[in-house]
């Protein structure tokens, strides 16, 4: 077992597999991926609702949003050899009140800014698109080029593919620090002590991120926040779009299997006692629901859907997002820790992205320019208040 | 720590076998050739076969299947089913309709 390699990624989840498939498909000769769970994807990877969305997104990340739904989404169930059900018949963001709307119509205008197709529509173009919905829902915003996609079976193809390419996994690795040599960020230390090396460190561990890069004095302004999911048994084919809501009340969608997934929150939901103060990453066998979001959802939803009000309910999840302090990701290289790269704070909307996010960091890493421009990414975009 | 590659060189290609098309999760109809395949694409543990083929994501949640899936994978990994990752149970324990569960308060109603 050699335990250098020219890219070190730490964290298996989509935006890690995806990075190491791209570089792997770029000529870089030795990728190792190492996941600190027993199974890859298993933070918001695998927990997510896989919303493939553009609206509703900071004018920041749009550019590289709309260029992985124009040029990568459509091809990738072909390319990774899954299904990734990747399916693009628009993004119905419902509003029921007029301050609803009006945060809508502000969005709307963002959006149009840096030219993505989203426009406002009433009460009857909505009922055309979703016949199922409550009349209490007014207008809504209407993305149709946003839609949505599996993100376990995207995942976990990114995995297959780059695995096939001869990258190299491990699980049950928790990294717990970074090390430079000779001024360069080279050592990915484990909690057992077993050091990895690589020319380049790819960070992108989620929440966990921010603890890793502080062994080496960078900061990364994130913190975590936890948000829940439901699975509801198949339905017979209803609607395609993906649902969202101006008060984020609920978010989701019909998968390809006839189960609608759907994601919500209660306010209750805690992670605190979830952590082992041992390795201060999450312990999965303590990452529980709360025991008031699952009514709380199904009053959410039922609110805009009540035709979904006899669909049995037969499993529900949480997952962590890493909450960057002004939403929008960390993707750059660090000035004082050279080596290194972080991409970490998708702040709960890092899946739809994920494929262009790995193809970018691929191209940070191969010295190439990015598919689009990301400078606004920068770790060091924060200054201090006074 | 789970060397993925050593284990896939170590367990060798996947090679049919004459009850392939036995079906093990009847929920969301999965044969056991699949999930012997999957192994061979890097699926190790429950968890990650829910995601990858649906086995025991169905009405049942993997009460019937979950100890063949596991051992089949277990076989297919030359270790006991004792060291295969299990799945996370999850609540509801038995699905509930959305309008039932909704009624549900919590900390509110008191
Ligand atoms: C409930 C929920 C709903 C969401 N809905 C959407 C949606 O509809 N659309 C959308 O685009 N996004 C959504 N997201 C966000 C999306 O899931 C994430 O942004 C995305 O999965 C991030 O991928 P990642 O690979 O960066 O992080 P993760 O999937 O969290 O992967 C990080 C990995 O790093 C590992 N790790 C942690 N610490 C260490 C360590 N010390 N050493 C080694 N490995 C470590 C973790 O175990 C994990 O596997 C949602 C998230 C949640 C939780």
């Amino acid at each position: 077992m050699s335990n250098v390699a020219d890219v070190v990624i730490i964290g298996g989840g989509i935006n890690g597999c995806a990075a190491a498939y791209y570089l792997a498909k770029g000529g870089t000769k030795s990728v190792i991926v190492l996941e600190a769970s027993n199974s890859i994807g298993h933070g918001g990877s695998s927990r997510n609702g896989g919303g493939v969305r553009q609206s509703g997104r900071d004018i920041r990340e749009l550019p590289y949003a709309m260029y992985g739904i124009k040029n990568m989404w459509p091809t990738l169930s072909e390319e990774l050899g899954v299904d990734t059900e990747y399916t693009q018949k628009g993004n119905l963001r419902m509003g029921k009140t007029p301050e609803h709307i009006k945060k809508l119509e502000a969005l709307t205008k963002s959006a149009n800014s840096v030219g993505l197709d989203v426009r406002m529509i009433d009460q009857k173009e909505v009922k055309e698109i979703c016949p199922y919905l409550s009349d209490e829902v007014i207008g809504a915003s209407w993305c149709p080029t946003d839609g949505h996609a599996n993100p376990l079976t995207t995942t976990l193809g990114y995995y297959k593919r780059a695995l096939e390419m001869g990258v190299k996994f491990y699980t049950e690795a928790p990294v717990k620090s970074l090390q430079k040599v000779k001024g360069k960020v080279r050592k990915v230390i484990l909690n057992d002590g077993t050091i990895f090396e690589g020319e380049t460190i790819i960070l992108v561990s989620g929440y966990e991120s921010r603890a890793i890069a502080r062994t080496i004095g960078v900061d990364v302004p994130m913190t975590r926040l936890i948000d829940e999911c439901l699975v509801t048994e198949m339905q017979p084919h209803m609607i395609d779009v993906m649902f969202g809501c101006a008060s984020a009340d609920f978010y989701g969608h019909q998968t390809k299997h006839g189960s609608f997934v759907f994601g919500s929150d209660s306010g209750w939901e805690t992670v605190d006692e979830m952590v082992d103060p041992s390795t201060n990453i999450p312990d999965p066998s303590k990452l529980i629901t709360n025991s008031m979001t699952l009514s709380a959802s199904c009053r959410a939803i039922q609110g805009y859907i009540p035709a979904l009000k006899d669909a049995k309910i037969v499993r529900s999840w949480c997952g962590w997002l890493d909450e960057s302090f002004d939403g929008v990701p960390f993707l750059s290289r660090v000035d004082e820790a050279p080596g290194l790269i972080l991409a970490c704070g998708f702040t709960g909307h890092g899946f739809g992205t994920a494929p262009v996010v790995g193809l970018m960091l691929s191209q940070m890493v191969q010295g190439e320019e990015t598919v689009v421009d990301i400078s606004a990414l920068q770790y060091n975009r924060f200054k201090p208040c006074r | 720590m789970v060397d993925i590659q050593a284990k896939l060189k170590e367990i060798g290609p996947f090679v049919e076998e004459p009850d392939d098309d036995l079906l093990v999760c009847r929920c969301e109809e999965v044969t056991k050739g699949q999930i012997r395949k999957a192994v061979h694409e890097g699926i190790f543990t429950l968890e990650e076969m829910r995601r990858y083929l649906r086995s025991g994501m169905g009405l049942c949640q993997g009460q019937t299947c979950g100890k063949l899936v596991k051992s089949i994978i277990a076989s297919e990994l030359k270790v006991s089913p004792a060291e295969v990752v299990p799945a996370s149970s999850r609540a509801p324990m038995r699905p509930i309709e959305m309008c039932i569960l909704a009624e549900d308060g919590g900390g509110c109603d008191e």
